[in-house]
C-alpha cells in the first residue's frame, strides 16, 4: 500500500481509530439516552469558541472545547434545576454559539486560515497535536466506561431510580456530559461542525440493528466507525473528494444496507 | 419490638407546599403495614422521604440500627425508566444490587443466578434475556419487584404492587409477600382489598397526616376518624377482616 508511506496517512489512520473509539463510546451514550439534539447543540455552540480562538490568536480547538463543555454542563444544570426545558436551552445555546463565532471571525483581521477545515473537517491535514488529544481522550473514555460501565448504564436507563440508591448520580451525569462534549469537539477536526454529529450517531444506530446489548453496541459502533472512516478516507483520497463528507456518506450507506439486510433476513426466517 | 424507623413531627412536601404535616410514626421490625389513603394523600411522598430522595422540611427522620439506603428495597408506583433502553430484564433485576457494589466491580455468577431464580419464581424465566419493551405492564411490574427484593432488604417499600397482578399470578404473588414478610418489614401502598386483607398486620392512613392503626381489622368508622375516606378496589372475595361494617 503506497499511501501508507506518507506521514499524513499514518496520522489519518490513527485519527480514524481514535475518532471511532471516542465517537463510539460517546455516541452510544447520547443515542441510548436520546440526547442526540444535545450533541448538535454542543457542536454548534463550540463554534463560538473557534471564533474567539481566531480573534485572540489561540488554538481554536481549545476555545471550542471550552465552549462545548461549558454549554453541555449548562444544559444539564438547567434541566436538572428545571428552570427551562432542556430542548429550549439547547436551541438557545446552539444559536448563541454560532452567532458568537460568526461575529468574532468577522472581527478577526485578515483571512481565517483553515476555517473550512473546522466547518467540513480535514482528516488529511490533521495535526499530531490533534491526534495526541484524541488518543488521550480515547484512553480516558475507555477507562471511564470500563470502570463505571454498570453505573453509567443504569443511570442512563432510569435516573430517578438510580437516585434512590446512589447520591452521586448528578456528579456522574456532569462528568459524562463533559467527556461527551470533548469527544464531540475533538472529532470536529475529523468531520467538521456540519458533519460531526453523524460520526457519533450513525455507528451506534448501525450496531443497534443487530444487537440490543449496551456493551455490544459500544464495541459494534467502534468497529463500524473505524471501518467506515477508513473506507471513506481511502475513497476520498483516490477520487479526490472531501474526506468528512465521504466518511459520512459511507456510514449512511452501511446503515441503509444493514437495515435492508435485517429486513430481508427477518422475512426469510 | 425493635423500631427500625421513626418519624417525629415530620413534614415534607414540594416547593413551599407541605404534603405531609406533623407525622409521628414508628415502624416496628417485621410489621406488614398497609399504607392506605386517597389519591394525592401523600403515600408516595411518605415512601420518598423514607428513601431519602425527598428531604423533610421539618421534624426528624430517625433510622434504626443498620437501616440505610442499602437495606431498603423499593418498588416505584410508576416506572421512570426508558423501556426501549438497550438493557435486558436480567440486567434490570441486577441493578437492585448496585447499592452494595463499589464502582468497577462486576456481578458474580452467583448473583446472576440469584437474579435468574427470582425471575423464575415470579414466572418470568423465559424473559430474562428479553428487552423491557417486549414485556407487558404486569410483567414489567414483576421485574421491578424482583429488583426491589434481590438485595434482601430489611425494609421493603411497595408502591401499588398489586395494580397489575392478574388472577393467575395472584396466588404466587401473595405467597411471595408472605415469605418476604418472614424476613423483612414491609410497607405496602395499595388500593386493593384482596392484596391488603391477605397480609397486612397494621394500617397507616395517610391523608396529609398519618394515623397508625396497629391491627389488621379496621372499620369504616375508624377510617373516617383517621380522615381516610378511601375507596378500596375489590376483586374476588372480600374478606371480612377489612372494612368491617357495624
Ligand atoms: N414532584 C412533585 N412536585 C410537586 N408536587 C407533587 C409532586 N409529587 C406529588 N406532588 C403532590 O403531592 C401530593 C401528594 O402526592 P403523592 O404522590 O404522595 O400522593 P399519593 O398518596 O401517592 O397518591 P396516589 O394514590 O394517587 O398515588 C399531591 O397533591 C401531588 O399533587
Ligand atoms: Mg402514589
Amino acid at each position: 500500500m503506497d499511501i501508507l508511506g506518507y506521514d499524513f496517512m499514518t496520522n489519518a489512520l490513527l485519527g480514524a481509530l481514535f475518532a471511532a473509539i471516542t465517537a463510539g463510546l460517546a455516541g452510544t451514550y447520547i443515542v441510548s439516552r436520546r440526547m442526540v439534539f444535545l450533541g448538535g447543540g454542543i457542536t454548534h455552540a463550540s463554534f463560538g469558541g473557534i471564533g474567539i480562538g481566531y480573534f485572540f490568536g489561540f488554538n481554536p480547538i481549545v476555545g471550542a472545547s471550552l465552549f462545548g463543555v461549558a454549554s453541555a454542563l449548562c444544559v444539564e444544570y438547567l434541566s436538572v434545576r428545571q428552570k427551562i426545558r432542556e430542548d429550549s436551552a439547547i436551541g438557545i445555546l446552539w444559536a448563541l454559539g454560532m452567532a458568537t463565532g460568526i461575529i468574532f471571525i468577522y472581527l478577526t483581521p485578515g483571512y481565517a486560515p483553515d476555517l473550512m477545515g473546522y466547518l467540513f473537517g480535514s482528516l488529511l491535514t490533521i495535526s499530531t497535536g490533534d491526534i495526541v488529544a484524541l488518543g488521550v481522550l480515547s484512553l480516558v473514555l475507555i477507562s471511564y466506561f470500563t470502570v463505571f460501565y454498570r453505573t453509567l448504564m443504569y443511570i442512563s436507563y432510569d435516573e430517578t431510580y438510580a437516585r434512590t440508591y446512589s447520591s452521586s448520580v448528578s456528579i456522574f451525569k456532569y462528568i459524562t456530559t463533559a467527556l461527551v462534549a470533548l469527544a464531540v469537539v475533538l472529532n470536529i477536526r475529523m468531520a467538521g461542525i456540519i458533519l460531526v454529529l453523524s460520526l457519533l450517531t450513525i455507528p451506534p444506530n448501525i450496531a443497534m440493528i443487530f444487537t440490543s446489548s449496551y456493551l455490544k453496541i459500544i464495541i459494534g459502533s467502534i468497529i463500524v466507525g473505524f471501518a467506515g472512516t477508513v473506507t471513506g478516507l481511502v475513497i476520498s483520497y483516490f477520487i479526490n473528494i472531501p474526506t468528512g463528507a465521504t466518511i459520512v456518506f459511507v456510514l449512511a450507506l452501511i446503515w441503509i444496507i444493514s437495515k435492508l439486510l435485517r429486513g430481508w433476513v427477518e422475512k426469510r426466517w | 419490638m425493635t423500631v427500625i424507623l421513626e418519624m417525629r413531627s415530620l413534614s415534607a412536601g414540594y416547593g413551599t407546599r407541605n404534603v405531609l404535616d406533623n407525622v409521628n410514626f414508628k415502624v416496628f421490625e417485621n410489621d406488614f403495614i398497609g399504607v392506605i389513603g386517597p389519591n394525592g394523600g401523600g403515600k408516595t411522598t411518605l415512601l420518598k422521604v423514607i428513601l431519602g430522595v425527598l428531604k423533610p422540611t421539618g421534624g426528624e427522620l430517625i433510622m434504626g440500627d443498620g437501616i440505610d439506603k442499602s437495606t431498603i428495597g423499593y418498588l416505584p408506583q410508576i416506572s421512570t425508566g426508558d423501556n426501549s433502553f438497550p438493557l435486558s430484564v436480567l440486567d434490570v433485576v441486577l441493578s437492585g444490587l448496585m447499592i452494595h457494589k463499589s464502582p468497577g466491580t462486576r456481578f458474580s455468577a452467583d448473583e446472576k443466578r440469584r437474579a435468574g431464580d427470582l425471575l423464575e419464581e415470579l414466572g418470568l424465566k423465559e424473559y430474562s434475556r428479553s428487552q423491557l419493551k417486549e414485556l407487558s405492564g404486569g410483567q414489567l411490574q414483576r421485574v421491578f419487584l424482583a429488583r426491589a427484593i434481590i438485595g434482601n432488604p430489611r425494609l421493603l417499600l411497595l408502591d401499588e404492587p398489586g395494580s397489575f397482578v392478574d388472577t393467575a399470578f395472584e396466588k404466587s404473588f401473595h405467597d411471595k409477600l408472605k415469605e418476604l414478610n418472614g424476613k423483612m418489614t414491609i410497607l405496602m401502598v395499595s388500593h386493593d382489598i384482596g392484596t391488603i386483607s391477605a397480609h397486612v398486620k397494621s394500617f397507616a392512613c395517610v391523608n396529609g397526616s398519618l394515623h397508625y392503626h396497629p391491627s389488621s381489622e379496621i372499620t369504616n368508622e375508624q377510617l373516617r376518624a383517621y380522615r381516610c375516606p378511601i375507596q378500596l378496589i375489590t376483586h374476588g372475595e372480600v374478606p371480612h377482616t377489612v372494612l368491617k361494617n357495624h
